[in-house]
């Protein structure tokens, strides 16, 4: 199909909640006031790691005002986690806190104030125990143990994959570069905090609202920790205020408001305040790398071993996947014949990492992509040149079994090099371009890099065999179509897509489809807004459901016009034969004689990725099915006696397969270069005296308007098998290349090496001062921790293997137009 | 949501009236104009007034009024808005422009306003925390606790002062009048500060600054420069205030003053001393900006760190006196120097 | 101390009875239940709560209702005028400036006392006039687009009446 065969998809259209959240209509979870509503707080852990002695909570429980108070011995001693090998959180702690912001108590009040008076009113008696805050105090002190469980004391997993003859690549390489990088944790400060409004109702049911990526996970965790059945519990998720991957886990403050309400009766709301947010975190893991890369003198990879330690704080969240994300998907991008990859997540006593756009990924790229620019420099050869040269090759293989299908990676980049000016900027600017004695202290560079991002995960956060993604679309007498799934708005514009798809199908105007979205009790199950997932898999289910009601109406227009039913189009809100369109019917009456002909036309629509996991155990983390990529060029400059860095341009060529809404999918890119540039150069989550050094909107930095710099989004369309009319994610994969092109930049400009993320000012001047004194001009981590990785699982490379069989996934439709 | 603890809100008419509550209420009482500053501390629970004395319902602290010959007289309950956007405080004060500009953001300037800016509390790291942090690491001695947390030992505070506006208005030799139970008194704005992180105002809790008075502006040039993270909303960590007069290229008077750099605005006057009766060169202005960063001496309590804070101290000194002197030294953009 | 406050919001005269400590972000959103206002930090470092006082944009998390008294509030319920959106609503809606609508009101209404003040704005005016609001979204793109075409359409307009 090409471009100007549809009517709704590729068009710059608002989206659907657009309106809404421009007057303030919008509800998110805060928004929400119920009758007789009760509002709680929790009170938070003042040490890193302790034993809980005692805790004494009558003061706060004569509080005028108070009307209830927990600890842990008010819940079910259950405790729950995202994934089911890392159970290991509690909604209170019962015996032992392992993090400042590690809730202990709870209480509702008639108001916030006096829940808050009430939480310092609260004794609790710890008996402190060492607080490990590093990756290197965790492995320093198996004595202290923060879980009991993981793959060694202190260890959260420990992974390791060999495929292929790494050792044996490099040696026939021509260059073997080692380098080692360290990329900082950082939050996704997302602009609404956490809020959850929880409602016990007197028939026994509970219904929770929540500012939650993954309501279904909720529901889940909900029924397990509360010992409730979940039939019995409904999970609503309110438009998101901002998520990135930060309200993605089930959390404490969602399951102590549904506890308080069942105890007081009453509707219960818990709005964390910012503060709060930087310990429910689940941001950026903190990632130490080691990644040593055989290159021939043409700029081939011969061969790749990384290895990558994550401080994964507290507790275990997503950490086993991302351990996973931070060696997994590099291959992707470049022809790399054989990969070993060792990954360790350790345990700290600090508020636990998780997924954050571009979960687990973003920092390896940032390893691969400076040391390919350091690669390029040894050899003699254009960075961008060098890329494109090693762009992976379509519909093959990687060493790591991943199947990919349509690549654009080559056109992104030959598209940011000619946007941006890039050969004659590269010669212009740059510090082995200037020979002319000092005029300015600012200096320009120029920087590129590439990357790749999964188009969902393919595998399920729990093994089953069920779709990922459900859609029911039920058409109405008006003409108007209901569309119901279970995905969450984060303002993505999941809503929108859904409504656009629909509305395409059946040839009416999003304007007629009506999506009810992210509701357990109503939807069907989709899995979440996390991996990239939504647009494809919500997208394929409600292609399916919709072409369904579509096949039905046609059935019975078919009748009614004494046509063949293959011969009629939907369209311009009519169904009817194109060569005799004047007697098209209406919509609304075409649904009116499908209804009189099948009854109520309401129709499922159901996806679940092909099965195409790499047949090794760890197999299930990366596969995806398809993938997204992007080429970054960042122009900035650097001011070399204040070690400040302006950001001038940023183009980003990013493959998205198709633009379902070119808008949208620009505000995605734009919105990931934005994130990308925060954690470039400001945003870091830093710790000092076992506490978050800067738990605030204004201490945390991220970038204002003034930071931002002029962003040029060039869109790439494959046309991908796998996709929803051929598209590909956005939401992720466009922050990657983003913060090495930075890197790469400040290198172009003066010829330094900031292998630490983010670059700071403080940073670029000691560089330049090392530079000066003749020294090697590098800022970076110096240690690596001592550590024994597992033996690794040796599997033979599938390296440029044919893809396999593409388009053959479970629930697909056998009636396929 | 963060909220603000309780208080008693007095809403005087007049600054005598405002001096006289303050007087009544005595360590009970706090002021509050814009807020800015007092309502994130409260609700952090650095302050705890039970009772607040408003400023805004008094016309006479409000207005910009003067001449480039015989001075300037702005009140101090002026926004920073108005300050940065006044016609003739842009043309012959530019420096104060600037920096009441690069205060906060745009919202905080249109309710912040320059008397409160002049008195901001000094700011730290360990400090500007909520209750339950500064709990949790034991409190400092600025608020519920009793020792230094940047440096453990000391007997005194080292919190930040943080204004933008008091560095440039030192500077510009402008004065202060201040208003209290017992009567009122002008003083230069060196009166107004002495160098401790808890009491780093010399005046006493019932004077209210009434008003600032700027002198003729005649044959002054000045400048501003400010380091922070972000173009917005950051405190500054390092303010450099330089004025000027020259003749040809003749200092005849100069005084610098940096502001994030103590507990209070810190003069430069060896620095300053340096410059006057000199022909200007860049040679001159090395020394000078070496003289001026030397003493300063910056601790770990803000953002950057504070051997960065010191390096770039030297930098920013050069630059600003470059910009004074028509040296024009690049890396200096319209915006930071006036 | 609860005092009895008369606030002028979006045109209507409104009365509530609050503790004098209350701010007004919690007194338009928790009184009047007016919730189009938002909340990100609660300490000024955010501008998410921005709302218009006389015209100018202000910080309703540090703003206290016995200060704005018999001002001119404006909130986003109060933008669009009859049935009529405000030209930035159009706009912002139009070309994806709102994501998560987080931040949406408060940038409105930053915008809006901007193209009052300053009917044709350069782009380094609308980002410095919109520097005190924060958006993780969007990477502030499609705003400063959204702000621009307000901004010439409310030009046309002018020109036409």
């Amino acid at each position: 199909m090409t471009k100007n065969e549809f009517a709704v998809i590729g068009r710059p259209l608002p989206k659907v909640d657009a309106w809404a959240k421009v007057v303030g209509e919008t509800k998110y979870a805060d928004d929400l006031f119920l009758p007789r509503m009760a509002y709680a707080k929790l009170l938070r852990s003042a040490h890193a790691h302790a034993r809980i002695r005692s805790i004494d909570t009558s003061r706060a429980r004569a509080l005028p005002g108070v009307v209830a108070v927990v600890t842990a011995d008010d819940l079910p001693r259950v405790k729950f986690g995202i994934l089911p090998v890392s159970q290991d959180e509690e909604a209170l702690c019962a015996d032992k806190v392992r993090m400042v912001g590690d809730p202990v108590a709870a209480v509702a009040a008639v108001d916030e104030e006096t829940a808050e008076q009430a939480c310092r009113l609260i004794e609790v008696d710890y008996e402190p125990l060492p607080a490990l805050m590093s990756i290197f105090d965790s492995l320093a002190h198996p004595e202290v143990m923060i879980h009991e469980y993981g793959d060694g004391p202190n260890v959260h997993k420990n992974v390791a994959l060999q495929f292929g003859d790494v050792e044996a690549a490099l040696e026939g390489a021509d260059l073997v570069r080692e380098d080692v990088f360290f990329f900082e944790g950082n939050n996704h400060l997302p602009m609404e905090q956490h809020a959850a409004v929880a409602h016990w109702a007197r028939d026994g049911k509970l219904t929770l609202w929540s500012s939650t990526q993954t309501p279904h996970y909720v529901h889940r965790v909900l029924a397990k920790v509360l010992d409730t059945p979940a039939a019995h519990i409904r999970v609503i998720a309110t438009p998101v205020g901002g998520g990135f991957g930060g309200k993605t886990d089930p959390f404490a403050h969602e399951i102590v408001a549904c506890q308080l309400s069942k105890l007081t009766g009453r509707p219960v709301k818990i709005a964390l305040t910012r503060e709060e947010v930087f310990y429910t975190h689940r941001g950026r893991h903190p990632v130490l790398m080691w990644i040593r890369t055989g290159f021939t003198r043409e700029g081939d990879i011969t061969g790749c071993h990384l290895r990558t330690w994550l401080d994964g704080g507290a507790y275990g969240s997503y950490g086993v996947a991302s351990t996973f994300y931070t060696g997994v998907i590099n291959p992707v991008t470049y022809k790399i014949p054989v990969y070993k990859f060792e990954g360790a997540r350790i345990f700290t006593n600090k508020p636990p990492c998780g997924p954050k756009r571009g979960h687990g990924t973003v920092q390896p790229r940032f390893a691969l992509e400076c040391q390919l620019d350091k690669a390029a420099e040894q050899l003699g050869l254009d960075p961008a040149d060098m890329r494109r040269r090693i762009v992976a090759e379509p519909f093959t293989k990687t060493a790591n079994h991943l199947t990919v299908t349509t690549i654009g990676l080559g056109e992104c980049i030959d598209k940011v090099v000619e946007a941006s000016g890039w050969r004659d900027k590269r010669a212009r600017f740059g510090v082995s371009a200037r020979q002319a004695p000092r005029r300015s202290p600012k200096k320009r560079g120029l920087g590129i890099a590439c990357s790749a991002y999964l188009t969902g995960a393919g595998t399920a956060i729990y093994w089953n065999d069920m779709p990922h993604s459900g859609v029911i679309v039920r058409a109405d007498r008006s003409g108007g179509v209901a569309v119901l799934c279970g995905a969450t708005d984060i303002g993505q514009g999941s809503d929108s897509i859904l409504a656009y798809l629909t509305a395409e199908v059946l040839g009416i105007e999003p304007k007629d489809v009506h999506v009810h979205p992210a509701d357990t009790s109503l939807t069907p199950v989709d899995l979440g807004s996390y991996s990239s997932r939504v647009t494809l898999m919500c997208g394929m289910a409600a292609i399916q459901a919709a072409e369904r009601l579509r096949d039905a109406i046609f059935k019975a227009v078919a009748r009614k016009l004494e046509v063949s039913p293959a011969a009629l189009v939907a369209r311009e809100r009519k169904v009817g034969v194109p060569d005799d369109w004047d007697k098209a019917v209406p919509f609304a009456r075409a649904v009116e004689l499908g209804e009189a002909l099948h009854g109520v036309l309401a129709f499922p629509g159901s996806y679940a990725p092909p099965k195409r996991a790499g047949k090794y155990k760890g197999g299930g983390v990366g596969p995806s099915p398809c993938y997204s990529y992007s080429a970054c060029v960042v122009e900035l400059t650097v001011d070399e006696d204040t070690g400040t860095v302006e950001l001038e341009n940023v183009w980003i060529g990013h493959d998205i397969g198709r633009a379902l809404n070119p808008l949208l999918v620009e505000g995605q890119v734009e919105g990931s270069v934005y994130m990308g540039i925060g954690e470039a150069l400001m945003e870091e989550q830093v710790f000092r005296k076992n506490l978050h050094k800067h738990p605030s909107m204004l201490d945390y930095k991220s970038p204002t308007t003034l930071e931002t710099p002029d962003i040029h989004t060039i869109l790439v369309e494959t046309d991908d098998p796998e996709g929803p009319f051929g598209a590909k994610e956005a939401g992720q994969g466009p922050l990657l290349p983003v913060i090495p092109a930075i890197a790469n930049a400040i290198h172009h400009a003066l010829g330094i090496r900031i292998d630490e993320v983010p670059i700071t000012p403080d940073k670029i001047l000691k560089a330049l001062d090392l530079k000066r004194a003749g020294k090697p001009a590098r800022v970076g981590p110096e240690r690596l921790p001592l550590f024994t990785f597992k033996e690794p699982l040796v599997v033979e490379s599938a390296f440029g293997q044919p893809a396999e069989a593409v388009v053959s996934r479970p629930f697909a439709s056998d009636d396929k137009r | 949501m963060i909220r603000l603890p309780a208080f008693t809100y007095l809403a005087p008419t007049t600054v005598d009236g405002a001096a006289r509550l303050m007087a009544e209420h005595g360590r009970e009482a706090m002021l509050v104009a814009g807020g800015t500053d007092l309502y994130p501390n409260m609700k952090r629970r650095q302050f705890e007034p039970k009772v607040l004395v408003g400023l805004r319902g008094i016309p006479e602290l409000r207005g910009i009024r003067g001449s480039a010959a015989g001075g300037f007289t702005i009140g101090a309950g002026t926004t920073l808005s108005a300050v940065a956007a006044h016609r003739d405080i842009l043309r012959d004060f530019p420096a104060l422009a600037t920096a009441a500009g690069l205060v906060s953001s745009p919202q905080l300037r249109n309710m912040g306003t320059i008397g409160g800016n002049v008195c901001v509390d000094t700011r730290c790291n360990y400090y500007n925390q909520s209750y339950e942090w500064r709990k949790a690491i034991g409190f400092c001695m600025k608020k519920d606790g009793d020792i230094c947390l940047v440096a453990p030992g000391s007997s005194r505070c080292w919190a930040v002062s943080s204004s933008d506006t008091a560095p440039v208005l030192w500077a510009l030799g402008a004065k202060l009048r201040l208003v209290g139970a017992e009567g009122e008194r002008t003083v230069p704005m060196a009166a107004l500060y002495q160098d401790d992180g808890i009491d780093y105002l010399a005046k006493r809790p019932d004077e209210i600054v009434a008003d600032l008075q700027l002198p003729p502006a005649e044959g002054w040039r000045s400048a501003y420069l400010k380091l922070r993270r972000r173009g917005s909303f950051d405190f500054p960590v390092l303010g450099v205030a330089v004025a000027a007069r020259l003749e040809d290229d003749v200092v005849r008077d100069a005084r610098i003053v940096l502001g994030a750099v103590a507990s209070q605005p810190r003069p430069s006057e060896k620095a300053a001393a340096a410059l006057v009766g000199q022909r200007v060169s860049p040679e001159l202005i090395a020394h000078v900006a070496d003289l001026a960063a030397g003493p300063a001496k910056p601790l770990d309590n803000t953002d950057f760190s504070h051997p960065y804070r010191k390096k770039v101290t030297r930098v920013f000194v050069a630059r600003a006196l470059a910009a004074v002197c028509g040296l024009g030294d690049s890396g200096v953009t319209s915006e930071e120097v006036a | 101390m609860k005092v009895r406050v008369a606030l002028n919001v979006n045109g209507e005269f409104r009365e509530a009875l609050v503790p004098v400590h209350k701010t007004l972000l919690e007194v338009l959103r928790e009184d009047l239940e007016l919730t189009g206002t938002k909340h990100g930090c609660e300490l000024g470092e955010c501008g998410t709560c921005t709302v218009l006082v006389d015209g100018e944009p202000v910080l309703s998390c540090l703003a206290l209702p016995i200060e704005t008294a018999g001002r001119r509030i404006t909130t986003v319920e109060g933008m669009a005028e009859g049935g009529q959106l405000h030209p930035l609503q159009q706009a912002f809606a139009e070309l994806g400036a709102a994501q998560c609508g987080y931040c949406t009101p408060g940038i409105l209404l930053t915008a809006t006392a901007l193209l009052a003040r300053r009917p044709s704005p350069t782009r380094k005016d609308v980002k410095e006039a919109l520097a005190g609001n924060l958006c993780r979204c969007t990477g502030y793109t499609k705003i400063l687009d959204a702000v621009e075409l307000a901004a010439l359409r409310m030009g046309r307009q002018e020109a036409r009446t």
